[in-house]
C-alpha cells in the first residue's frame, strides 16, 4: 500500500478547473515532486493534501485511510511554506518546539527533541534567535527543522527554496537531499524549476493545466518525455515537426520538411504517415566544421547563428539549410577539440540514429 | 531643516504657535498666584492642591476614570473581534458599520444616541449611558488598529499553525493575540484618551446626576475661567499625551494606521 495516494482528485475554482483527475501514489520514504508552471494546479494539490483545501471530487488516502474531513491539525503531515511562516515572536527554539507542544509532548521530550532536530539542520546556536536576525538560508533551515521535528509521515514542501538566491539555492539542495535520506521521511516537493526537480527527486510528476502529464523518475522523464510538452518543459531540446517514412522493429525513418530525411529508432510499431515532433536534446548534438567520417546516419549542413560560450560549454545555435534552427551543446574540453566555430561558419551538424524521440501528436 | 524655504519653515512655526500656545498659557496660569487670568504674579500650586480638597471635582474624575476604563476595555474586545474578522472574512457592510461612528460628527452621534436610550430602550441616563456611547465611539478605533495590524502580517503563519497541530482556538491564543496585542494595547489607551476628553457626546446622554471632568470644567467656566480650571486642565492634557505618546511606543504603525 502506498503512503499517500491521490485518486482522481478535482478542484475547480468557478469556471477554472484547478486539478483535473489526477491520480497519484507516492510511497513511504520518497522525495516526490510536482513540477509545473505556474498555475498548472500543483500548489493546489498540495493545500489539499495539506488540508487547507478541500476537493470538489476524488479523494486523499493516508496509509489507505481517507483523509476526507480531517482537519489541518490532525493530519500527520507538516507543510515548508515557501515564505517559510515562522512565528516572529517565538525564538528558533520556540518555533521548533510549538509542534511538540501542540501534540502534548512532555517539557524534557520537548527539550531533547528540539535540540537534535537544531543539530540537524546546523543551527544549534541559533536556539534563541528571533527569525528577523537570521539570514535566509537559516530561516528555511528552521522551517524544515519545524516540520520535521513531530516526524510527521510526510513533509510537504511549496516551493522552499524560491525565495533563496542562485548560489544559496544550489547549497540547500545538497542539504536537502542529505536531510531527506537521513530522516526517512517522505517528502512532496512542488517546484517551477525542472533543474530542482531533476536534482532532488526520486519522481517526478510533470503538470500542466491541471493534469498530470507524465510521471517517472528524472532521466526516464529526460530521455524518454511522454509528449512535447514535457520534452520542451523538462531541460532544453530541439523539436523538429516530421512525418514517419518508415518504421520496422528499430529503426524509424522520419521526414521533415526542411531538414529532409532523418534516421531514428524506436520501439513501438508506427504506422507510415503518422505526424509528430522529433526531439533532440541539444548535448547529444555534434558540431563540425568538416564532413565527419565517423559513422553519424544524421549530417545536415548549417551555418553558426548564434554562440554562447558559458565556460564549461558553448552553446551554438545553427541554421541549417532548410531554414530549420538547431541548438547543440559542445564540451570546450573534450579531447581533441580544435577549435571554436565563430558566427557565420559553415559547419556540419551530427547526431547518432538513436539521440533522439519521436513523439507523436 | 535647512533644505526648507524660509517662509516654509515660518509657516510651520505659526501653525504649531497657534496649536499649543494656547495650551502654554493654561499650563502657565495653572501655577499662577492669582485669581484672575490676566497678569502674572508668582508661582503656586495651590490651585492643584483646591482640586484635591473639591467633592464634586473628585467625584467627576473617579467617573471620568471608571468609563474610560470600563468603555475602552469592551471597546477593546469588540473592536479586536470586529478587526479580525473585517480581516479574515472581508464583510462587505461590517467595515462600514464600524467606522462610521468614527467618521460621524459628535454631534449627530450625541443625539441620536440621546434618542436611543430614551424613546427605545427607555434608559436612565446615567453612567450605563455614557458607557455605551463611549463604547460605541471607540470600537471603530480599535478595529481599525487590529485590523491594520494583521493586514501587514504573512497569513502563511496562521495556516502554520493549524497545519503543525494547533486547533483554531489554540492558534489564536498561541499566534493571533500575541501578535496582535501591541495594536489591542494601543487601541485601548486610544479609547482610553478619547473617552477620558469627551465632551459632547457625554454631554448629551449624561443626565442629571452623573458628571464626568469635561462636563465639570464645562460647568466651572460658565461662571469664570478659574485658576483651578487650568490646573484641572493641565493635569487632563498631561494624562492624554502621556497615554498618546505610549500607545505610539507599542506600535509605532498606529497613526498610519488611522490615517
Amino acid at each position: 500500500m502506498s503512503l499517500l495516494e491521490l485518486r482522481n482528485l478535482t478542484r475547480r475554482f468557478g469556471s477554472l478547473e484547478a486539478v483535473k483527475d489526477v491520480s497519484l501514489a507516492i510511497e513511504a520514504g520518497e522525495f516526490f515532486t510536482l513540477l509545473g508552471p505556474s498555475g498548472c494546479g500543483k500548489t493546489t494539490i498540495l493545500r489539499m493534501i495539506a488540508g487547507f483545501d478541500a476537493p470538489d471530487g476524488g479523494e486523499i488516502l493516508l496509509d489507505g485511510i481517507s483523509l476526507a474531513g480531517v482537519p489541518p491539525e490532525k493530519r500527520p503531515l507538516h507543510t515548508v511554506f515557501q515564505s517559510y511562516a515562522l512565528f516572529p515572536h517565538m525564538t528558533v527554539a520556540g518555533n521548533i518546539a510549538f509542534p511538540l507542544e501542540m501534540s502534548g509532548k512532555s517539557a524534557p521530550e520537548i527539550r531533547r527533541r528540539v535540540g537534535e532536530t537544531l543539530e540537524l539542520v546546523h543551527l544549534a546556536d541559533k536556539a534563541a534567535s528571533f527569525p528577523h536576525e537570521l539570514s535566509g538560508g537559516q530561516k528555511q533551515r528552521v522551517a524544515l527543522a519545524r516540520g520535521l521535528v513531530n516526524q510527521p509521515r510526510l513533509l510537504l514542501l511549496d516551493e522552499p527554496l524560491g525565495a533563496l538566491d542562485a548560489k544559496l539555492r544550489v547549497e540547500m539542495q545538497s542539504e536537502l537531499i542529505a536531510l531527506q535520506r537521513e530522516v526517512g521521511i517522505g517528502f512532496v516537493f512542488v517546484t517551477h524549476s525542472q533543474q530542482e526537480a531533476l536534482a532532488l527527486s526520486h519522481r517526478i510528476a510533470v503538470m500542466r493545466d491541471g493534469r498530470v502529464e507524465q510521471c517517472d523518475e528524472p532521466d526516464t522523464l529526460y530521455t524518454q518525455p511522454a509528449n512535447r510538452f514535457v520534452a520542451d518543459f523538462v531541460g532544453r531540446i530541439n523539436l523538429v515537426e516530421v512525418e514517419v517514412t518508415a518504421s520496422s522493429k528499430v529503426l524509424l525513418g522520419l521526414r521533415s520538411p526542411c531538414l529532409g530525411e532523418i534516421a531514428a529508432t524506436d520501439p513501438r510499431p508506427l504506422a507510415v504517415g503518422e505526424r509528430g515532433v522529433f526531439a533532440l536534446r541539444p548535448e547529444l548534438i555534434r558540431v563540425h566544421g568538416h564532413k565527419e567520417s565517423a559513422d553519424l546516419k544524421n549530417r545536415f549542413q548549417g551555418r553558426v547563428r548564434e554562440l554562447l560560450y558559458l565556460g564549461d560549454v558553448t552553446h551554438y545555435r545553427v541554421e541549417l539549410e532548410g531554414g530549420q534552427r538547431i541548438e547543440a551543446l559542445m564540451p570546450n574540453a573534450a579531447p581533441g577539440r580544435a577549435k571554436f566555430h565563430e558566427i557565420g561558419d559553415a559547419v556540419w551538424v551530427c547526431w547518432r540514429h538513436d539521440a533522439g524521440v519521436f513523439l507523436r501528436d | 531643516m535647512s533644505r526648507f524655504p524660509l517662509w516654509l519653515r515660518a509657516a510651520a512655526l505659526a501653525v504649531y504657535a497657534f496649536l499649543y500656545v494656547p495650551l502654554a498659557v493654561v499650563v502657565l496660569f495653572s501655577f499662577n498666584d492669582s485669581q484672575l487670568n490676566a497678569e502674572w504674579v508668582g508661582f503656586t500650586t495651590r490651585w492643584y492642591g483646591r482640586l484635591l480638597h473639591d467633592e464634586d471635582m473628585l467625584r467627576a474624575a473617579g467617573n471620568s476614570l471608571l468609563i474610560a476604563l470600563v468603555s475602552s476595555s469592551v471597546a477593546t474586545l469588540l473592536g479586536a473581534m470586529a478587526g479580525l474578522a473585517m480581516h479574515r472574512y472581508k464583510p462587505r457592510w461590517l467595515p462600514l458599520l464600524v467606522l462610521t461612528p468614527v467618521a460621524m460628527p459628535e454631534i449627530l452621534l450625541g443625539v441620536s444616541l440621546l434618542l436611543f436610550f430614551r424613546q427605545v430602550l427607555d434608559l436612565t441616563l446615567g453612567l450605563v449611558s455614557i458607557l455605551i456611547a463611549h463604547v460605541t465611539f471607540s470600537i471603530g478605533f480599535v478595529a481599525v488598529i487590529a485590523r491594520a495590524r494583521l493586514a501587514g502580517m504573512d497569513e502563511s503563519i496562521f495556516e502554520a499553525a493549524r497545519d503543525l497541530g494547533a486547533t483554531p482556538w489554540a492558534t489564536f491564543r498561541r499566534i493571533t493575540l500575541p501578535l496582535i496585542l501591541p495594536a489591542l494595547l494601543a487601541g485601548f489607551l486610544m479609547a482610553f484618551t478619547l473617552s477620558i476628553d469627551d465632551f459632547v457626546i457625554t454631554f448629551f446622554v449624561a443626565g442629571v446626576g452623573v458628571n464626568t471632568l469635561p462636563l465639570q470644567i464645562y460647568s466651572m467656566i460658565k461662571v469664570a475661567v478659574t485658576p483651578e480650571v487650568n490646573a484641572l486642565s493641565t493635569l487632563l492634557t498631561a494624562l492624554t499625551l502621556t497615554l498618546i505618546i505610549l500607545a505610539s511606543r507599542i506600535a509605532p504603525d498606529l497613526l498610519k494606521a488611522r490615517a
